[in-house]
């Protein structure tokens, strides 16, 4: 019998999970976050940002952000080879600052969230996504 | 004026004393021959609202032993605390005297010795006389399952799940939760959800393309009893799609979803709710967290992790409640429920003595319906053992050294890989075994044994990462099961390190040399969550091993040396 590596991986390595160890936020992160905001200083506020603590597929993970005044929010993968992910503008027309998107993650990683507020200033969050190889579920 | 905290005090203390007073007597009882099944159940009815809690029965119908952990470690801030207590160390916690029935209950030490004197635990008949009696002293008791309901058995696996809905239908429990009830496939728990005549809860189980709730189940449904509003918020397994086959119902997400929990709580309360309580298969530790970060919860029915608890954990005003597996026990819930408040608790964990308790005849019946058409599979003796069978634990368990055994050998593997499931219930030594024995440790739907090729780096990030989910300080981040069983390679685990330098010192048992992170080895292993994996079913792997053996010897298993820092 010929099993694929695929197929035969000990408690389902998914074909994708290539790295499993945390990945640290490294320089192309931070000159990411720089490019943004110009150098200047980022703060906390009043964002929020919601993703499952465990991906349940690397490949596809929900991503939510919210930070009410926001005029722009990007989203980083930090350890991603490309950190951006996406960015949101608000218009004055905005009824909310919040937005709804899946992000593919290289790993277990930071995902950051920053925001730019109407007055020019920025806050950030961010939250850790174990991405694992899974089973034995007891 | 006294304040909510100070009536939980007094509540937690009256619990105490329940305990107390029913385990306390029970050696000298038991001594006596006088252990009867008023003492198991006895307790003095309080306030209006009495809960049931059953959870993790894995399709035990018929009584079994139930060996509990002697090494169930804590991390971060669980180091030493309960359920992370075992042996006499939880003996002295709770009280309890060596050798008297909650010693057999709670604990696994000299765990042979009383159970020849106790005799076997759980029995759905005995559960049901149980339920008759709470119900007998409180009409409208609700009745919660927390889940793991319909897996485990091989009667359970011929008819994908029906005899346990049929057995647990004559309960008439109130609301249900899930987790390897998925594993049927998502068609097959839709088809048996929608045929129960109780609620099926899941306030994290979600729709995961919409990634809105899932139609099939409510998030929370609303009781009325002894003149209280009650609502039983339900939760799922948070993360079925990772620590088993999502391909099997790639229609659902799930996840912790604590904000969405916060919010079905405001929701209940906003609709008139004066007690909420949270059906849980979380797992201890992530309620305990869940207790933290959500309020507004009065009681949290914690299942998953299998552990069972003389008493409740209290985090802010809510109570846990944890109440063992395999129908090995039953908890009641009494609560004083006033002004839209819960004002006090008492709380008995009700072991099933099954030569104790009286098996309730209706179910005895219905039970052995459901097994009549299999009766001769189910009792073929295989084998015979000499040694404990068990596999609770965070290491291997007896059970799974026999079951990497017979991988190594019958798959002519190097490294044999058994996944750290909690389920699976203890034979003791001389006992035949039986095929229904075989099937109640290895019954699942994804059971195939592969064999494949591993280089010795691969095998060490497997360990890694399955280390990390049990062992991560933050329980939001441990994803399911105990550690991954292996044969034939031994490994030393530190783990207070971070992942990545938990595992060290691998070795290959058969020649006494260290892994080669370059070199290949030969691997067999089952219960893999991936699509098409392709072997014998694990069962006649096992089943074919110890058929060769006649009788089943194993060495104490030495191969993995814990640091605990």
């Amino acid at each position: 019998m010929k099993l694929t590596r695929r197929d035969a991986l000990a408690m389902g390595l998914g074909a994708t999970a290539v790295a499993m160890l945390p990945m640290r936020a490294f320089a192309a992160i931070e000159d990411s976050i720089a490019e943004f905001t110009g150098g200047a200083a980022v703060g906390e506020g009043d964002i929020t940002l919601d993703a499952p603590e465990i991906a349940e597929n690397g490949n596809t993970v929900p991503v939510s952000v919210a930070a009410p005044g926001a005029a722009a929010i990007r989203v980083y993968a930090a350890g991603n080879p490309t950190p951006g992910v996406a960015t949101f503008n608000f218009g004055p027309a905005a009824g909310s600052q919040s937005a709804s998107t899946r992000i593919r993650l290289a790993g277990t990683q930071d995902v950051i969230a920053v925001a730019q507020m109407e007055d020019g200033s920025f806050i950030q969050t961010a939250k850790t996504v174990k991405v694992t190889i899974g089973g034995c579920g007891g | 004026m006294i304040s909510r905290r100070d009536f939980l005090q007094v509540g937690m203390a009256a619990s105490a004393m329940v305990g107390a007073s029913g385990f306390g007597n029970w050696a000298r009882l038991a001594a006596q021959q006088t252990l009867t099944q008023d003492q198991l159940l006895e307790f003095e009815t309080f306030g209006n609202v009495s809960l049931i809690h059953v959870t993790d029965i894995h399709a035990q119908m018929k009584p079994i032993y139930f060996r509990e952990p002697e090494i169930n470690l804590g991390v971060g801030a669980n180091k030493g605390q309960v359920p992370h207590v075992t042996g006499a160390e939880f003996k002295a916690r709770y009280g309890i005297e060596d050798g008297s029935p909650s010693a057999y209950a709670l604990t696994y030490n000299d765990f042979t010795a009383l159970g020849r004197e106790y005799g076997k635990v759980g029995g759905l008949d005995r559960v049901a006389t149980v339920v008759k009696a709470i119900r007998a002293a409180r009409p409208d008791a609700l009745l919660l399952d927390g889940g793991d309901t319909w897996h485990g058995s091989y009667t359970c696996y011929r008819t994908e799940g029906q005899d346990m809905v049929n057995v647990m239908n004559a309960l008439k429990p109130d609301a249900m939760t899930f987790h390897w009830e998925f594993t049927l496939g998502s068609d097959r728990v839709r088809e048996l959800v929608e045929g129960l005549p109780f609620a099926a809860l899941g306030q994290n189980i979600f729709d995961a393309e919409w990634d809105e709730p899932a139609d099939s189940f409510e998030s929370y449904k609303m009781y009325e009893s002894g003149g209280v509003q009650i609502a039983v918020i339900g939760q799922a397994f948070p993360y079925m799609p990772i620590a088993n086959p999502g391909w099997m119902f790639p229609e659902y997400s799930f996840g912790i979803r604590d904000e969405r929990m916060q919010e079905m709580v405001d929701e209940a309360r906003g609709a008139g709710a004066e007690l909420v309580v949270c059906l849980s298969h979380n797992g201890f530790d992530v309620d305990k967290k869940m207790a933290e970060r959500v309020t507004g919860i009065d009681v949290i029915l914690s299942g998953h992790t299998h552990d069972a608890l003389p008493e409740p954990v209290l985090i802010g005003e809510t109570i846990i409640i944890a109440s063992g597996s395999n129908g090995k026990f039953v908890s009641r819930v009494d609560l004083d429920v006033r002004d839209g408040r819960m004002m006090g608790f008492r709380h008995k964990l009700i072991p099933i003595f099954s030569d104790v308790i009286e098996p309730d005849a209706e179910m005895t019946a219905l039970i052995d319906e459901q097994r009549a058409p299999y009766e001769a599979e189910l009792s073929e003796v295989i084998g015979t053992t000499d040694v404990e069978l068990y596999r609770r634990g965070n290491f291997n368990g007896s059970w799974d050294d026999l079951i990497c055994d017979a991988l190594l050998s019958e798959r002519e593997a190097d490294i044999a890989m058994s996944p750290g499931v909690r389920w699976g219930p203890s034979l003791l030594p001389g006992d035949d075994i039986t095929r229904e024995d075989i099937w109640n440790v290895t019954s699942m739907s994804y059971g195939k044994a592969y064999r494949t090729e591993m280089t010795g780096e691969f095998i060490h990030t497997i360990l890694e990462d399955v280390a990390d989910n049990l062992f991560n300080p933050d329980p939001y981040y441990q994803q399911g099961g105990d550690m991954v069983r292996i044969g034939g390679m031994g490994y030393r685990i530190d783990i207070t390190k971070p992942q990545g330098s938990r595992i060290t010192d691998m070795t290959l048992l058969k020649t006494g040399e260290g892994i080669d992170p370059a070199k290949t080895y030969q691997v067999a292993g089952w219960a893999s969550v991936n699509e098409g994996t392709e072997g014998p079913q694990i069962w006649d792997v096992v089943e074919s091993h110890v058929r060769k053996q006649g009788t089943v010897t194993l060495d104490a298993n030495a191969s993995v040396e814990v640091v605990q820092g």
